[in-house]
């Protein structure tokens, strides 16, 4: 017990201060989620805006990519175009911010909500609340799991399969792939992600098609440009005969192009790189060949929402699901493309 | 023999063995472009910056700290030199490389004074201290890059993953030099006892003359500049800096690297060859994963049950009743008890709750 009976003394008198610092860092920690972007409340002027103005409420997930912050930019680009009233609250990946938020457009009785939630779990009680209300509730780029679809008008968003169809598409119209066999590697994204999960299924449901076709290699890169390095460093020690890689995102396909480069090998040309997203990052990369087809992720969905929203406050019948108008790129489309990407 | 399986590198040994027979071509290395090339080198430089932060942590660790902050760190130092170097006049010059370098670093060195003042001057339990910046760095490096992945093209700046010297990466050559430095100066000066002396009992080593508030600023600091140069690599690696992801989880993989190497988390001792092995495990663990086709569903099942194996043959006790186990069941087959059956794990003389020492680093040589 030499040090135990000294010590105790001395962590006694500590132990306020220890609270203090934990109460310090948690003050910190929520002032640092809870400011900046506006946080979960709405700015609770204007009531509801005038009698013939559409006011929406709209809860972003956060601002944690440059797809993101154009999916941001564009809704409320197309909102002032539309001439609705936007009221935009930042969630900061968190989800009681985003139903805080949705409960405050609820009391301010705003015409129609709109959000991408954080999650897919955990909204049956605040979109009844909406449904209560009367407000109409438009979900973008991520579905909800409810089992009661009743709960929103319709979901707006990308359709992750058909992304996956596409991508596999391109390939199987390759000279060759009817010409022998082809080794497929691909970065998969964060593994139980829904992108993750649906680019896969769709990739792997269209070259099935085709027994020439066989993914060799499949691990998650985490969508990041290290993940997509360090898993392609590792493909191409193990496997010396890749054809063509499939990554999830762009990202991804960035670092596995660094790592292709390191072995001595031309992107683009000894490997086919198939990506999905098109950031402009990814353009230019397709611009130089080292990309050779990229299935856009479109993040522009503001003018597509603000024609359904019209829609819903007007009372017409709306699909329960709407695709984001999409399209793909390969290098001289991208060329094309790249002076005026927005993100 | 029983020896043996105290030390830190065995499990390494077992990966690599796994290899071996599992994965041809594991250990081939060849020269490509004048940089060597193989899984190996993959392993020695994708596991430099988790091996420095390690190093950093042992130290930390060893005062009876812990160092939460160094994957935010990571981050920062990756996002303030990729916006200097992105927002300079000439961002491909190799004077942008070096000013961005150097405020990064600049800025590292600050944010460990500020974990050290919280944790030796206002007396902050460490675990809270580093708690504040883990949280509130991540913001600030997506502060920096506003939320956007920067990508630069800088040749100065991408040499320090990407450059190598005669043939080896600079990544891993910088790694086993600041290894070197930190085993010279902590076990041929009293340093090293010094910092297991704040550890064991930090009043009781100021009275003897110990500056145990300026070792415990010194360590923190030193712990946030292994994230810092970590940082760098990390983000030179890929030309780019990611607040987002960059850096996110590597302080567990730090603290885990240091507890597989031998140090007691309950401070006092360490083991820097022990954390350079435990690093060298976690990477090689990955890379093994990878290179076994391990699907990624059940990758992460995989990584646990072998740091579980690793941690329960580190501890006395379940090493104790395995023997025991094997010992009744030589019996039963008839061969003659070998030795009486061992009693509870002996008594560390100088742990003062008389518990056995939990993972005997230094002092196990027989």
């Amino acid at each position: 017990m030499r040090w135990t009976t000294e010590s105790a003394p001395r962590s006694t008198i500590r132990r306020p201060v220890a609270r203090l610092a934990a109460a310090a860092a948690l003050a910190l920690a929520v002032t640092a989620c809870g400011g900046g972007g506006g946080g979960g409340d709405a700015p609770a002027d204007a009531a509801a805006g005038g009698e013939d103005t559409i006011v929406m409420g709209f809860s972003q997930v956060g601002a944690e990519s440059g797809w993101r912050t154009a999916n941001t930019k564009s809704v409320n680009d197309a909102a002032a175009e539309a001439g609705i009233e936007l009221k935009f609250s930042d969630a900061q990946q968190k989800q009681e911010n985003q139903i805080k938020a949705i409960r405050s457009f609820i009391q301010q009785r705003v015409d129609v909500i709109a959000f991408s939630p954080v999650v897919e779990s955990g909204w049956d009680t605040v979109l009844m609340e909406a449904k209560r209300a009367n407000i109409p509730v438009i979900l973008t780029d991520r579905a909800v799991d409810s089992a009661d679809t009743s709960l929103y008008a319709t979901f707006l968003g990308s359709d992750f399969v058909e992304e996956g169809k596409k991508a596999g598409q391109w390939l199987l119209e390759q000279p060759e792939s009817s010409a022998g066999p082809v080794n497929i590697v691909e970065l998969q994204g964060t593994t139980g992600s829904a992108p993750a999960i649906d680019r896969q299924e769709g990739f792997a449901e269209v070259i099935a098609g085709n027994p020439n076709l066989k993914v060799i290699a499949s691990q998650t890169g985490d969508f990041t440009r290290s993940g997509g390095k360090q898993v392609m460093e590792a493909f191409l020690k193990a496997h010396p005969d890749i054809d063509v890689l499939y990554a999830h995102n762009d990202d991804m396909g960035l670092g596995a192009i660094e790592a292709i480069e390191a072995a001595g090998k031309v992107p683009g040309q000894d490997i086919k790189i198939i990506t999905v997203d098109a950031v402009k990052d990814g353009m230019q990369a397709l611009a130089d060949g080292k990309i050779n087809f990229i299935v856009e992720c479109n993040p522009l969905l503001g003018g597509q929402l603000m024609d359904l929203a019209k829609k819903v406050v007007a009372g017409e019948q709306i699909p329960p699901r709407v695709v984001t108008e999409e399209t793909t790129f390969d290098q001289a489309a991208a060329k094309e493309a790249l002076p005026t990407r927005q993100y | 023999m029983r020896e043996l399986w105290r030390k830190p590198f065995w499990p390494l040994v077992v990966l690599l063995l796994l290899n071996l027979v599992l994965a041809p071509g594991f250990f081939a290395v060849r020269l490509q472009d004048g940089r060597l090339y193989g899984s190996l080198v993959d392993i020695l430089h994708n596991g430099a910056p988790v091996a420095l932060m390690a190093l950093g942590m042992t130290l930390v660790i060893a005062t009876r700290g812990i160092d939460l902050s160094v994957g935010a760190i990571v981050a920062i130092c990756g996002a303030v030199t990729c916006a200097w170097i992105a927002a300079s006049p000439d961002p491909t010059s190799p004077g942008a490389a070096i000013g961005g370098i150097g405020v990064a670093l600049g800025l590292a060195v600050a944010l460990g004074a500020w974990n050290g003042f919280l944790v030796s001057v206002l007396g902050i339990q460490p675990i809270i201290a580093t708690l504040v910046l883990m949280t509130a760095g991540r913001g600030l490096a997506q502060l920096v890059t506003d939320g956007q992945i920067i990508t630069v093209n800088n040749p100065l700046f991408s040499a320090i993953a990407g450059g190598e010297l005669l043939a080896v990466p600079l990544t891993v050559i910088v790694a086993a030099a600041v290894y070197a430095l930190v085993a010279l100066a902590t076990r041929r000066t009293a340093l090293g006892t010094l910092v297991e002396a704040v550890g064991i009992n930090p009043a009781a080593s100021r009275l003897a003359g110990v500056r145990a508030r300026t070792l415990i600023w010194t360590v923190y600091v030193f712990s946030a500049l292994c994230a810092g140069v970590a940082g760098l690599m990390i983000s030179s690696n890929v030309n780019a800096a990611d607040a987002n992801n960059a850096g996110l989880w590597l302080e567990l993989d730090a603290i885990l690297a240091v507890v597989i190497g031998g140090t007691s988390l309950a401070g006092g001792r360490f083991s820097i060859t022990g954390t350079l092995f435990g690093a060298l495990t976690i990477q090689t663990l990955t890379t093994t994963i990878l290179s076994l086709g391990i699907p990624p569903e059940v990758s992460l099942v995989f990584k646990a049950v072998v740091v579980i194996v690793v941690c329960l043959l580190q501890s006395p006790k379940a090493r104790a009743l395995l023997g025991r186990r094997r010992r009744r069941r030589g019996a039963a087959g008839g061969a003659p008890p070998a030795d009486p059956p061992p009693g509870p794990p002996t008594p560390d003389p100088d742990r003062a709750d008389g518990a056995a020492t939990p993972i005997p680093a230094q002092r196990s040589t027989p």
